[in-house]
């Protein structure tokens, strides 16, 4: 039997958990990793002399974290591990690789490649949002896990989501002093929210707990807020954060730094450079690669699994991970993963469908406050990148007759700067769509262009 | 609730732990600073100041956003120009650092700096 090429992108929950699936099979797959070491985001492991323990780092999830380091490492020797490296293309066939600390690059030939490039933060401009001191939720979480920083001496967490309230309450038990967390969706789940989030009970009471904690420690709480601005100078930052509470009243909350996220999305880039075809998801009004319930893209010999596919979450990404590896197992007839597939799928699918079922009742928990993206005043930046603003966005359409995303992020440059889309995309859809009056499945999606991240000039392949 | 560390003063992010790590030292824009060993350069820069760098669009100073290598958002560069990604980047010893890009690189236009000057409202 020849042997067989398996490429792994990612190695958080979803890869590490592809990764072993293809060792136990007898495969020794490539694992790519943008990170330093394993982990991914959500497991993100602290720098070599740092003292911290699992407990202190992951909380409720520290057994599971552990249990995914300690099984990487025990792979180490069966995979090709290669860290610090920047997945930048995908070609048929092939994926393209920058090792960044010695920008080697490397091309990679694949029979099977399996991406599970996870998420970022889904971001809704504020005015205001492009001072210094504000930072995403994922990077106040970063900067205490891996660095034991805050991002400030007074901070404010905004947005919607479970992160909100994880990483506020993270924030005070490490001894950071939280100003206030505010957010957009309302305090009580409609009923179909709540249907959907008891397909996981014991997550969901402890979600209710950590906003328990909060109020314990007399952090401010507000449900249905209207963020209107983060104030500050160009020079030193942000110096407070402006809502409308659901009272109607104006509140002002001083920091000097800000925490912003609503729920993830997803890292798609490779999935559309592999020509995966994408669907629009109306619940969580973002476009998602298509699937199957085992992980096959709409593309031969290329599977999605963790985040980057569907936002399940780290329990949901270590199941699908494996599915999606033993599909591609499967699919390329390797004896033992076809009876590893046969023996397994039924129960990682349930797992899944689990996991889907609670996907679904947060999305209509913490909703993506589209209509306050719609609304942004024509001098909000939208384009962190190259500070472009909400009127600009606007003109493109108006004038420029941009009724297509992408036409207008050629006019206006939102979602052409160095972020490349990641953290304006969204709410430029919105603004395009409400300014075109067209529904916004309907204006187009980002396209993805290789590299999937700015690289030097330097880099060059060699064959 | 346990109270924040000392500082070295003047700096964004606070420190709340793991401060036992050995010293490291670097020069940031020319001048001696110090970091812990495992620190990112964005740590070691938002430990001595407010700002990791100032946008080329006229908008004031940055000091990163995601620090997870997506927005790109805390470019600096090293004595060469060679530019480096600083919260994804650990401080090593003896490194240095620039916060403003090198000439070359990035000419500030006749109208970005009337924009510095204020003389062009935005």
């Amino acid at each position: 039997m020849t042997p067989r090429r398996v490429v792994v992108v990612g190695a958080g929950p979803a890869g590490v958990r592809a990764a072993q699936a293809l060792v136990e099979a007898g495969v020794r797959p490539v694992v790519i990793d943008e990170g330093r070491r394993d982990g991914g985001q959500i497991y993100r492991r602290q720098p070599e002399g740092f003292t911290r323990t699992h407990a202190m780092l992951y909380g409720s999830e520290a057994a599971k974290a552990q249990a995914l380091h300690s099984d990487f490492d025990a792979l180490r020797a069966q995979i090709d591990y290669r860290s610090e490296t920047l997945a930048w293309n995908v070609t048929p066939g092939q994926l393209h690789t920058l090792h960044a600390p010695s920008g080697e690059t490397a091309t990679l030939d694949f029979d099977a490649l399996v991406v599970c490039a996870g998420a970022t933060d889904r971001l809704m401009p504020v005015p205001g949002w492009n001072r210094a001191g504000c930072y995403s939720l994922g990077a106040a979480q970063i900067a205490l896990k891996a660095q034991a920083c805050a991002i400030g001496s007074r901070v404010v967490f905004m947005g919607s989501g479970p992160l909100l309230y994880l990483v506020a309450a993270q924030y005070v038990k490490a001894g950071a002093r939280v100003e206030a967390v505010l957010d957009t969706s309302s305090a009580v789940p409609t009923p179909a929210a709540l249907r959907g989030l008891l397909n996981r009970p014991r997550l969901l009471l402890r979600g209710l707990a950590l906003k328990a904690s909060l109020r314990l420690a007399g952090v401010t709480l507000l449900n249905a807020v209207v963020p209107l601005r983060i104030e500050g100078t160009a020079d030193a930052g942000v110096s407070s954060v402006v809502i409308r509470d659901s009272a109607g009243a104006e509140r002002r909350f001083g920091c000097d730094a800000v925490g912003m996220g609503w729920h993830l999305r997803a890292e798609t880039q490779l999935a559309d450079l592999a020509r995966c075809e994408f669907d629009f998801e109306p619940l969580s009004r973002q476009w998602l690669p298509r699937i199957d319930d085992c992980g096959r893209s709409s593309t031969a010999g290329v599977y999605l699994a963790g985040d980057g596919a569907r936002i399940l979450g780290a329990d949901g990404a270590e199941a699908a991970g494996r599915l999606a590896a033993l599909a591609a197992l499967h699919d390329m007839k390797h004896e033992r993963g076809r009876a590893m597939f046969a023996a397994e799928h039924a129960g990682l699918r349930r797992t899944l469908a689990t996991m889907n079922g609670f996907r679904e009742g947060l999305a209509q928990a913490f909703p993506w406050p589209h209509a306050h993206a719609a609304a942004l005043p024509n001098d909000a930046v939208v384009c962190r990148c190259e500070a472009v603003t909400a009127g600009e966005l606007r003109r493109s359409v108006r004038e420029l007759g941009s009724q297509e995303l992408n036409r207008a992020k050629a006019f206006s440059r939102v979602g052409m700067g160095r972020c490349q889309g990641r953290y304006c995309g969204h709410a430029a859809a919105e603004i395009v769509a409400a300014t075109a009056s067209i529904p916004v499945e309907k204006i187009g999606r980002l396209r993805s262009q290789a590299p999937v991240k700015p690289l030097m000039m330097s880099a060059q392949e060699h064959d | 609730m346990t109270k924040p560390l000392p500082q070295p003063g003047g700096g964004r992010f606070v420190r709340l732990a793991e401060t036992a790590r050995p010293a490291l030292h670097l020069l940031i824009d020319g001048a001696p600073a110090s970091a812990l060993e495992g620190d990112t350069l964005l740590v070691a820069l938002l430990m001595h100041g407010r700002r990791v760098r100032s946008s080329e669009f006229g908008d004031g100073t940055r000091a990163g956003f995601c620090l997870m290598g997506a927005c790109q958002d805390c470019w600096v560069w090293d004595e060469t120009g060679r530019r480096l990604r600083a919260c994804s980047t650990a401080v090593t010893e003896g490194m240095a650092v620039r916060t403003t890009p090198p000439a070359s690189l990035w000419p500030v236009t006749p109208e970005v700096a009337a924009r510095e000057r204020g003389e062009v409202p935005r």
